[in-house]
This record gives C-alpha cells, structure tokens and sequence, in this order.
C-alpha cells in the first residue's frame, strides 16, 4: 500500500492535461461524427453513429466523470444501468421485428377496400385457424361417442 | 483504500488530523472519505436512474423510427445540422470547465472554482440560446408535436411519422433542456457558495457530485445529437 500510494495520489488527480487530452478526442469524435453522416452507407450509418458516441460516453465516464481512478462501485453501477438498457432494447426490439402487420395501428399500411358492413381483412385472417384447430380436437369426442 | 487502512478513528476521538476537526463532518460517518465516498455512490445510483429515464425514451424512438423509416428521415432534415453540432461542441467544452472546476476546488484554489463554474453556465446559456432559435424556427413552420403539427408539404401525405418524429425530439431535447436549466440552478447555487470558500480539498462534495450530473447531462447529449441530427 505505501509503495503505492505515491502513484495513486498522482492518478486520483487526473490533472489538467488528461483532461485536455479527453476534450481533444471528444471534440475529434464529433467531427467525425459529423462527416460519417455525409457518407451514405445505408444501415451502416446509425451503427457507426452509435459507436461513436458510445467511444465519446465511455471516454467521458472515465475520465471527465473519474471512474478510470474511482472506486470499482460506482462504475458497477453506471454500467448496471446500461446492461438493464441494454435488456431493455433488446427484448423491445425481438419484440418489435418478430411482429407481423396485422395491429390495428397498421391498417392504414394496409388499405383494403372493404364491402359495406364486413370487417377489414386484417381481422379475418385469423378466424379459420381456431375452426382448423377445432377439427380435431372434435374428432376424438366423437371417436368416444 | 483507507476504508481498510488500520487507523480508524475511536468514536468521540479528536485531534485526528483535519478530518476529526472538519465542521462539515457528519458525526454518523467515520471518516470524511467515507462520507464523500457515501454521496457520490448515492450520487452514482441517480446517474442510473437517468440512464433508465432517457433510455426508456430513446427505445419509444427506436421503435418508432422502425415504423414510420422515411418520415423520421425526412424530418430530420428540418434539423440544422450545424446547430446540434454548435451545441455537442458547447456541452463537450462545458463538461471540460466544470472538470476543470472541480479539479481546482480539490487543490484549494478558490478563484479558479469560481472562474471555471461561471464559464459552465456560459457554456449552459449558449446551449440554451441555440435551443431557442431552433425550437422557435420549429413552431414557426409548425413542425410541432403530436396533434399540434400543421406543417404543410409532406411528401407523405398524412402520416403519422411526422408528427411522431416532433413528439419525441420534443420530449427528448426538451427533457435534456430542462436537465439544464436545471443544472445552471444548481452551479449559480455551487458557485456562490465556492465564492464564500466554503470547498476545500478536504470538502469539495458538492462541487464533485454537480460535476458528475453535468457530466451526464452532456452523456445525453451526445446520444441525442447523431440520433436525431445525423440519421440517414
């Protein structure tokens, strides 16, 4: 402990210069930042959006917010509250892709003429899958019969 | 470290150098360090309820943005790029000060403090500024949220999207202005007191936990800026 508390001392400061240094590579960040956005790369884009400001998070959280010198603690926090993020957007995206259009917010994706009096299409669809299931389930109650 | 070093202090035991004498020492921790260590880990767990918060608004975005893809892109455009740029420059270089004043409160130099929070809230009222004009130039068009959008020449022709988009820049950005509005509450407040040289390096608390709230103030931002200004 005592050989390093010297060098502790030094980095529990984090000093002006790293934070100039930290400053530098956020603002570079930003810069490239900007000019990906230029660049038309499809889907790719918000991926590399993303990634760098996670890069300008990550750089910020440990040195402007001292968690690179802090105690392990809160750091466990910090990154707890992204890990329950991350579930978060995780399972609300399996969510949202493995759904198929027939929401009633989607019908008007959908326009189906309608006759007069009938329900849209969207909701007929999957009625004859109950009268399907339905048959055999009566056929054995009329095998006891 | 020192939580496990030998020297604890007896209870009611004076003359343990600074710490015993410190007059912002609350009697129901041991040591000074410990009761800093206390409020910053409080402090840490508000952090994670704010990631929480605007975590659960940037996924309505996300979902969103799935569902209405070419809307969002085209409502994006009425952004001003340079204008989210200006701004993640500003909050970048204020997160810079306010580190700057935290690191000046620790080592006893009580005129940096104060010159470094006050170049804080500059920064804080430059953001707010940009934020005007361009919230101003939105209800102009009456590109505004929910039922209120009104803007005409959509090149879909009355979809939701738009109005979505609105809705959540809204509530995001302004969440994200209200965190600093305020955060300029809280560093006049942390500012005025550093003026009467209450921080020192033995109590510089305040200054410490106002610093990891701006801190993550800006961290927001610079989630909110590509997402919103640079989606393609």
């Amino acid at each position: 402990m005592s050989t390093h508390t010297e060098t502790h001392d030094e980095h529990a400061h984090g000093g002006v210069a790293i934070y100039t240094r930290t400053l530098i590579a956020l603002l570079i960040l930003t810069a490239v930042t900007v000019g990906a956005a230029y660049i038309n790369l499809g889907s790719g884009n918000i991926v590399i959006a993303l990634f760098i400001a996670t890069i300008k998070a990550i750089l910020v959280a440990l040195f402007f917010m001292h968690l690179r010198w802090d105690r392990p603690m809160n750091g466990l926090i910090a990154m707890a509250g992204f890990v329950f993020l991350g579930i978060f957007i995780g399972f609300c995206l399996l969510d949202f892709s493995s759904r198929n259009a027939f929401l009633p917010t989607n019908l008007h994706h959908t326009e189906v003429p309608l006759a007069p009096g009938s329900a849209p299409q969207a909701y007929t669809v999957p009625v004859p899958e109950p009268a399907a299931a339905g048959a055999p389930a009566a056929a054995p109650a009329a095998e006891k019969k | 470290m020192s939580t496990t070093s030998i020297d604890l202090p007896s209870h009611g035991g004076h003359g343990h150098g600074a710490h015993g004498d410190d007059p912002h020492h609350q009697h129901h921790f041991t040591t000074m360090e410990q009761q800093f260590d206390t409020a910053k880990l409080g402090m840490w767990l508000f952090i994670a309820t704010e990631i929480l918060l605007f975590g659960g608004l940037f996924v309505g975005f996300g979902m969103m943005q799935n569902r209405y893809p070419r809307e969002f892109v085209e409502a994006h455009e009425h952004l001003v790029r340079w204008q989210g740029a200006l701004n993640t420059v500003v909050l970048l270089i204020s997160s810079f000060t306010m580190v700057l004043a935290v690191e000046s409160a620790k080592t006893n130099k009580r005129a940096k403090t104060v010159g470094f929070l006050a170049l804080t809230i500059v920064c804080a009222c430059i953001f707010l500024v940009v934020k005007y004009f361009e919230y101003s130039h939105k209800f102009e068009e009456g590109w505004l949220p929910g039922k209120y959008y009104h803007a005409v020449g959509d090149s879909i022709a009355g979809s939701h999207g738009y109005a979505t988009f609105f809705s959540f820049y809204f509530m995001m950005t302004g969440l994200h202005g209200i965190h600093i509005v305020v955060g300029i509450a809280i560093l006049t407040w942390i500012l005025l007191r550093a003026k009467k040289g209450e921080f020192s390096s033995t109590y510089y608390t305040p200054v410490e936990l106002v610093g990891l709230y701006w801190h993550i103030v800006d961290m927001i931002w610079i989630y909110l800026f590509p997402l919103y200004y640079l989606i393609q």
